[in-house]
């Protein structure tokens, strides 16, 4: 009987373990934006954020959406020649970037690349006593630290899917003109015509929830990071698998609102 | 000015604090020694409201701790962090100013440099690290700008953490030098942890020695050498034999 309890119990403890965690988030998540409805806010600090979450991340961004539009009207054509429908390639292309594809490939590249920093930077100044010596300095971390970077990542994420989202359409025009032979002014008019501003604007709302879920992944793993080099390694770890797997089920959930609407 | 009384402070089973109870004159310059994990740290995280401890009571010119504006506290105190904790982010003049960036003490950003130029000058670093980043500081310069920022905004009440851990002898010597200068000139009231014999004699009024999670032996550093506590004595004269375990 305790051969067939005991793994069971152990997947009880995991899920306890995560649903704390997830908890855990959503209270530091709550306290954060608590602070961002006092003063004071740190200007300087929202102002190095937006260039190291957005600006920085811009690159990366535009690599990933210009393959994926490139791939996906590929795809698309190849499965829509299937019941003679390849003219679908502009739009779908427009509507599944801007949908779907633009917000989630860009929140996890930003997941990646920003999360990862942010609990890195954090991680290691809580190990160095620098978080400490914030407090001395009468700074609260979690305004300094925490809550310049979540209304960043909210505000420049939305902004890098609005443009991952015009690349990646970009990149399955290249792809439909040079490659397969697409009239360029057709291409660009179905684009048009089918896109919605109901898709392009629950894009950008999905990208800002992603941009806050990144912050506060980063930000909460790097407060609650263990000591050395290995407790920072796998603060880093945990914000990126969290951050991922939250951009992940908010996708589902947002979606499904949207659906719903 | 402050008092400890009857602190206590656990990490799991780890019972660090077991009651310390401690009074710092005003003005004195109080050094905590003690062995490797005897909670020296952890005993001035708790004045500073870093650490919380499970019972006891600690006051400031006979004010809890906890209680009151946290802010107008904190900018009574300096520290001096073992590391430095200096931010990487910022470039030294930034750090040594940060509490004259931002907050109730805030002044303009030229006014500040210059502060933090003056104050850099005190530690016996020249302008031109003003500039410099953290990470381009050897040790002792870094130990130097902690310093710096420790009294840039002159604050009553000054905390050193190891204030020379990792610096060769001379460096060391500098550091205590510098510490007791400004101490006795700025008239603070300060708390030194340190393993450092050559700190203690250079930097303290009063000697405490942490042991066991309580204070073993408190005294003027005069009486030190003559003190009859084994414990005192075998630390200070850095002794295997005695009574404090030594792990080989």
């Amino acid at each position: 009987m305790s051969a067939v309890l005991s793994p069971l119990a152990a997947l009880g403890r995991t899920v306890l373990a995560i649903l704390a965690y997830v908890g855990r988030i959503a209270l530091f998540a709550i306290e954060a934006v608590s602070h961002l409805l006092r003063p004071p806010f740190y200007w300087r600090e929202f102002g190095n954020a937006l260039i190291q979450i957005g600006w920085l991340s811009l690159p990366v961004v535009g690599m990933t959406a210009l393959f994926t539009g490139g791939a996906l009207a590929l795809q698309i054509y190849d499965g829509g020649a299937r019941f003679q429908a390849e003219f679908a390639v502009p739009s779908i292309v427009a509507i599944g970037m801007v949908r779907e594809l633009g917000p989630v490939l860009g929140g996890l590249m930003v997941a990646a690349r920003v999360a990862s920093s942010i609990a890195a930077e954090i991680g290691t100044m809580k190990v160095t006593e620098q978080i400490d010596a914030l407090v001395t300095l009468s700074t609260h971390p979690m305004k300094y630290l925490t809550v310049p970077r979540m209304v960043a990542a909210t505000l420049a994420v939305p902004v890098l899917v609005g443009v991952g989202d015009s690349i990646g359409i970009f990149g399955g025009y290249l792809v439909g003109v040079n490659r397969l032979d697409f009239n360029a002014a057709a291409y660009l008019k179905n684009t048009v015509d089918f896109l919605e501003l109901w898709d392009v604007v629950s894009g950008l709302i999905k990208g800002a929830v992603f941009g806050f879920i990144v912050a506060i992944c980063g930000c909460f793993f790097g407060m609650n990071s263990g000591r050395g080099a290995q407790g920072v390694g796998r603060a880093t770890k945990a914000a990126v698998v969290a951050a991922s797997v939250m951009i992940l089920a908010a996708n589902y959930m947002l979606t499904e609102v949207f659906f719903a609407a | 000015m402050i008092t400890l009384t009857d602190v206590h402070k656990s990490f799991g089973n780890n019972h660090v604090l077991r009651g310390v109870t401690l009074h710092v004159p005003k003005g004195q310059s109080m050094v905590i020694i003690g062995g490797s994990g005897t909670g020296k740290s952890v005993t001035i995280k708790s004045v500073l409201g870093l650490v919380e401890p499970d019972k006891g009571q600690i006051e400031v010119d006979g004010r809890d701790v906890h209680q009151g504006d946290r802010d107008a506290f904190l900018a009574r105190f300096g520290m001096l962090f073992q590391g430095g904790a200096l931010f990487d982010s910022l470039p030294v003049w930034q750090n040594v100013a940060f509490r004259l960036l931002r907050g109730a003490l805030k002044r303009p950003r030229p006014e500040a440099r210059e502060i933090a130029i003056e104050k850099l000058r005190r530690v016996g670093l020249k302008p031109e690290t003003a500039d410099l980043f953290p990470a381009e500081l050897s040790g002792g310069m870094q130990k130097r700008v902690g310093l710096a920022r420790a009294i840039a905004a002159e604050p009553e009440i000054i905390f050193f953490d190891e204030p020379t851990t990792g610096l060769d002898p001379i460096m060391s010597g500098v550091i205590n030098e510098l510490i007791r200068e400004i101490v006795t000139e700025m008239g603070a009231t300060t708390m030194t942890i340190t393993h450092d014999m050559t700190s203690v004699r250079t930097i303290a009024d009063r000697v405490a020695m942490l042991h066991d999670g309580v204070i073993q032996w408190e005294g003027p550093i005069g009486e030190m050498d003559a003190a009859d506590d084994p414990y005192l004595q075998q630390f200070i004269h850095g002794r295997a034999e005695g009574p404090i375990e030594a792990v080989r």
